[in-house]
């Protein structure tokens, strides 16, 4: 059966990518000055909250980082392309579903869907790998809604109002490390998100291994889903 | 399954394989190559006509005295090698006189106790570098705009370039700004920070704020003002010595 329309899947593979590449050019950004602070400003070891200034090279080795070799210029010209591509893939996206009601009907978590005695069964039943089959699987369950709700309305643009808010010139018209905390803490706030990025699309990555690669990955490419037979 | 499917599934699949592939180790290729990197440069030019847009003509944001930041760091070059250079910096720069000239009416020679004349604009500003860390410094000295208007632009006159006494790996430092950033009311020629005559190590004896971009755009011993009408003439082209040899952005407002 029809399981995911092409903007569902479009988004997928260009949110991979472009995921990807910031996660990679942004590591090597890191790597230039790889400490955080919080608040509006920090520059100094007694001020960090996080220091990976090792003495012996870069925090972040090559084979993660875009380019490989340590190079601040160029992971900015890769880091600004990609964010665009981020940026538009997900207000186009966020915008499509709005517009759908398939946000509200699928994603946002309902009361039921919040009650502890069915968010604990929901994580014993993630915990113990056991994955819904056939039609069931077609619904979204508790945790999986509560993870995509928290990428869709937080983690995603918190990453990007973040990024946002290090620019000097986009502060001087929006003010943005103003209602963030400052630009250390800005600075801090998105390295955090793209952490917590990275940990869920892995997480997301392992479910739909567990739940079955083959028809999960065809979904996501083909938009069809296959359900089992009925027994008999 | 209609062709269209094909094609779709096709193109999907191709899409999958190159983000693989991409990430495999083609990005260091792609990095090299001229045409990728053009495309890159696109998303630079959306930042600059995007920012430009959505700012207008404000300000920076500023900040008070408790806000200073303990600890300034410097960046770049601290210390400048020139014969000449180390003479002013001995005697307090008491016969320097910072040269403005190019497409302008009037070339001029405005010492340090000119400067000072002026009038003055104080500002405690966030000094944000492109490696990450940012510092909070108080800043003091005439708006670039009105010597700029001392000296009166010719209508063919795009850019101010500011050329350094510093050199990096044996090469001029330098730097350009248009004239909107030039006439903003926050872009000055700093010679006191933090209520004390600009020190060697910040960019003696004087020093531009650009406060809206990046802190490699504050090009500091700042010895001469060029107006031109274009950058393609000068040094590497790109405005700038850090465009020139690493491929920064010139417009450095992220």
């Amino acid at each position: 059966m029809r399981r995911h329309g092409w903007p569902t899947r479009a988004w997928h593979w260009l949110n991979l990518l472009a995921m990807a590449v910031l996660f990679m050019s942004g590591l090597m950004i890191f790597n230039a000055h790889p400490r955080l602070y919080w608040g509006e400003a920090g520059s100094e070891a007694g001020q960090a909250w996080l220091d990976l200034w090792g003495d012996d090279g870069l925090p972040f080795p090559g084979w993660i980082t875009i380019p490989s070799a340590y190079n601040l210029a160029d992971a900015r010209l890769w880091h600004f392309f990609f964010a665009w591509l981020l940026a538009l893939a997900w207000a186009l996206y966020l915008g499509w579903n709005l517009r759908r009601g398939r946000l509200m009907r699928e994603v946002l978590p309902r009361r039921a869907d919040l009650a502890p005695a069915h968010l604990w069964q929901d994580l014993r039943d993630h915990l113990a790998l056991r994955f819904p089959r056939g039609a069931a699987a077609l619904r979204y369950n508790p945790l999986q809604k509560l993870a995509y709700a928290a990428v869709l309305a937080g983690l995603i643009p918190l990453v990007i109002v973040t990024g946002m808010a290090m620019s000097p010139a986009l502060d001087a018209a929006l003010r943005l490390t103003v209602v963030l905390g400052g630009r250390a803490t800005a600075r801090s706030l998105h390295f955090l998100a793209a952490g917590g990025l990275v940990a869920f699309s892995a997480v997301h990555l392992g479910m739909v291994l567990l739940a079955g690669p083959v028809n999960g990955l065809r979904a996501m490419l083909t938009g069809w889903y296959r359900l089992p037979k009925e027994p008999g | 399954m209609s062709e269209h499917d094909l094609t779709r599934r096709r193109l999907l699949g191709l899409g999958a394989a190159g983000a693989g592939g991409l990430l495999l180790g083609g990005c260091d290729r792609l990095n090299e190559s001229a045409g990728w990197r053009e495309t890159l440069h696109g998303a630079t030019a959306l930042n600059h006509r995007a920012q430009r847009l959505l700012m207008g003509d404000a300000l920076a944001r500023e900040f008070a005295e408790s806000d200073l930041s303990s600890t300034f760091r410097a960046n770049g070059s601290t210390s400048v090698a020139d014969a000449v250079y180390r003479a002013h910096l001995a005697s307090g720069f008491a016969s320097w006189a910072l040269r403005v000239d190019g497409l302008v009416h009037r070339a001029l020679d405005l010492p340090l106790s000119a400067l000072r004349a002026m009038p003055q604009r104080t500002q405690i500003t966030r000094h944000d570098c492109v490696e990450g860390w940012s510092a909070i410094g108080k800043w003091q000295g005439p708006q670039l705009g009105q010597v700029l208007a001392m000296a009166g632009l010719l209508p063919a006159a795009r850019y101010a370039v500011f050329h350094c006494a510093d050199r990096i790996g044996g090469r001029p430092y330098y730097e350009s700004i248009d004239l909107i950033d030039a006439f903003h009311p926050q872009t000055i020629l700093a010679w006191r920070m933090n209520d004390a005559p600009l020190p060697e190590r910040y960019g003696a004896p004087l020093r531009l704020r650009v406060e809206r971009q990046l802190g490699y755009k504050h090009a500091k011993f700042v010895m001469r003002i060029e107006l031109v009408a274009s950058l393609a003439g000068l040094f590497g082209g790109k405005g700038g010595y850090w465009e020139d040899h690493r491929d920064y952005q010139w417009y450095a407002g992220i």
